[in-house]
């Protein structure tokens, strides 16, 4: 290989053969602007004809530094940065983030903020698997699926923007509760959504399941087993899609999850179409669980009453002289947490989101980490792509679901 | 402490000298550099924890020893439980062996703290930077490094300035 030919793979001679190095097999670059890559993702392949004999991931290009900038913010201004990192589940960042605080400051949730935040999450699960089945489907030539998950992708954004005025972008849940209670026409929309959804999955099921097309494009293809998943870390639809029954929501529930009936769905092919089907099913179970949130949702205050790390309603301030000295306080200086550090988890719809948190005792983080499910299953795509041609590679980028906001953060 | 957690706590205060600490419930245990591997492998083979979560580190500047702590976060499928590991680390420019021949996903995540915070992972199989440009001077998320609102250059600091700017330079 010539001297300019080495420079062009900017150190990454020792990820690819002898024989890539002799000339005999086809380096080739596929993005990071290509429409397959789900946002801005850059492979490296090794090519032998079509077929992939290595796939090296070079990710960062949307990398904005919101680590770093929160550590510059207060615990309450550093929560809009979450929305930022995975904007297909921009209410579960804030449920995670919230999280991470809550059990650092030992906050209270309320109930009634506690059924919120569950319907919303599963919401935006709903939202995200459909924008995914959408957009992969599409991958895979599908045309018409993605115009109709959108459609109902649409009617979840309109719930979000009528609690909290933002379609995505919401920073609707705050530590402590809610932002603000969810207005009378809540109840009635939501209902209304998930009575029609049902048909609708039906709909896309009878485009996709049984599709010949489909199947012979999904079946077989870019699989996984168990043991690799857990020695690589994965977790979500990817790892439940290989056979483990394994969900945060479950295994360690938070925000009441365990009063909810709702199964895990999970396939053994290992392959995209069991993660296809484990996503599908999981949009059910979504609905089953947030029509039970709906029938329990108490009525009650959204946020907690604990005035040291949550603003005072606006009522009291006129009134009472220490609502106004906590309002001040809380919106210049914020509120100060213990000394220590938590970690926090919970399950996106890619799998394990994890919120890790350190406070040196001052209102600003000490450094806050997010442990997202985009980059550890990215990771495993030389695993899965090895073998295969180069136009599963494609499909087999949409079966992991990756949201490049939440690899690179 | 849950008590499933007992075994394995133990074992490490015992062969490695680990300091427990606890908080919220989460069992961090702080081991010395040297004792890196064999505790984490430990905890993959004899109790269980056999996926990692995640690797991260946190800067302590301008404090020198220990200038940074690693964390690993070790998730064990078999009783459910998250156990953390952390060793401190002394100086600008450490070094650690990778955690990689135990965990094969380590290497991105220590990609990840070799590129935020320029901590060297001994025997690591590709060192490179992950998140930032190959050709990025500095390591953004050490606490020395400035976090923005730059200050306005005028001709007599224009040079002050730009040493400090975060930009690559030639």
């Amino acid at each position: 290989m010539t001297e300019q030919q080495l420079f062009e793979m900017g150190g990454m001679e020792h990820l690819f053969s002898e024989r890539a190095m002799r000339g005999e097999t086809m380096v080739l670059n596929m993005g990071p602007q290509h429409p397959s890559t789900h946002g801005v993702l850059r492979l490296v392949l090794e090519l032998d004809g079509e077929i992939v004999q290595n796939c090296v991931p070079d990710i960062g290009f949307l990398h904005t530094g919101v680590e770093k900038n929160m550590e510059g913010k207060t615990y309450q201004k550093a929560e809009v940065m979450t929305d930022r990192l995975d904007y297909m589940n921009t209410i579960g960042n804030n449920l995670v983030y919230c999280m991470a605080v809550e059990k650092l400051c030992d906050l209270d949730v309320p109930p009634r903020a506690q059924g919120i935040r569950v319907i919303l999450a599963e919401l935006q699960r709903i939202a995200s698997h459909l924008l995914w089945l959408g957009t992969s489907a599409l991958d895979l030539a599908a045309m018409s699926v993605f115009l109709y998950a959108m459609r109902e992708r649409e009617m979840i954004m309109d719930i979000f923007e009528l609690v909290s005025g933002q379609r995505m972008m919401t920073t609707y849940i705050r530590p402590g509760g809610l932002w603000r209670d969810v207005p009378v026409e809540f109840e009635q929309t939501v209902r209304e959504f998930i009575r029609i959804l049902p048909k609708r999955i039906d709909e896309y099921e009878s485009l996709l399941t049984k599709n010949p097309l489909f199947i012979e494009r999904t079946i077989g293809i870019g699989k996984i087993s168990v043991e690799d998943c857990i020695r690589w870390g994965v977790t979500g639809p990817v790892l439940r899609g290989s056979g483990m029954g394994f969900d945060l929501r479950k295994v360690h529930p938070y925000m009441g999850y365990e009063q909810y009936d709702f199964n895990i769905p999970t396939e053994t092919g290992g392959d995209i179409n069991a993660r296809y089907k484990v996503r599908v099913q999981e949009m059910r179970e979504s609905i089953r669980i947030v029509e039970q949130a709906l029938d329990k949702l108490p009525l009650g205050p959204v946020r907690s009453n604990n005035r040291k790390y949550v603003p005072p309603p606006r009522s009291e301030i006129g009134t009472s002289m220490e609502a106004l000295i906590h309002h001040f306080k809380l919106w210049t200086e914020g509120f100060t947490p213990p000394v220590g550090s938590v970690y926090a988890v919970t399950e996106s719809p890619r799998g394990e989101l994890g919120c890790f948190l350190e406070s040196d005792g001052s209102p600003k983080p000490y450094r806050v980490h997010f442990k997202t499910p985009s980059f550890t299953n990215l990771q495993i795509m030389p695993l899965l792509s090895k073998g295969h041609f180069v136009a599963d590679l494609v499909g087999i980028i949409g079966s992991i679901d990756i949201v490049l906001g939440d690899t690179d953060r | 402490m849950h008590e499933s957690y007992q075994p394995a706590v133990s074992a490490l205060q015992r062969r490695f000298g680990a300091e427990l600490r606890e908080f919220r419930d989460e069992i961090t245990l702080l081991v010395e550099p040297d004792h890196w591997i064999d505790a984490a492998t430990a905890l993959r083979d004899e109790f269980g924890f056999n996926s990692l979560e995640g690797i991260t580190a946190v800067d302590y500047w301008p404090q020198q020893t220990p200038r940074f702590h690693i964390i690993a976060h070790i998730y064990s499928f078999s009783i459910h439980k998250t156990i953390i590991l952390r060793v401190p680390l002394n100086g600008n420019s450490p070094t650690l062996p990778t955690l990689e021949t135990v965990f094969p996903n380590a290497n991105w995540h220590e990609r990840e703290v070799w590129d935020m915070f320029g901590i060297r992972f001994e025997g690591h199989g590709d060192l490179r930077r992950i998140l930032m440009p190959q050709d990025w001077q500095g390591h953004p998320q050490r606490k020395d490094y400035p976090l923005g609102y730059e200050e306005v250059q005028f001709t007599f600091n224009f040079d002050k300035i730009s040493l400090k700017k975060p930009a690559p330079r030639e």
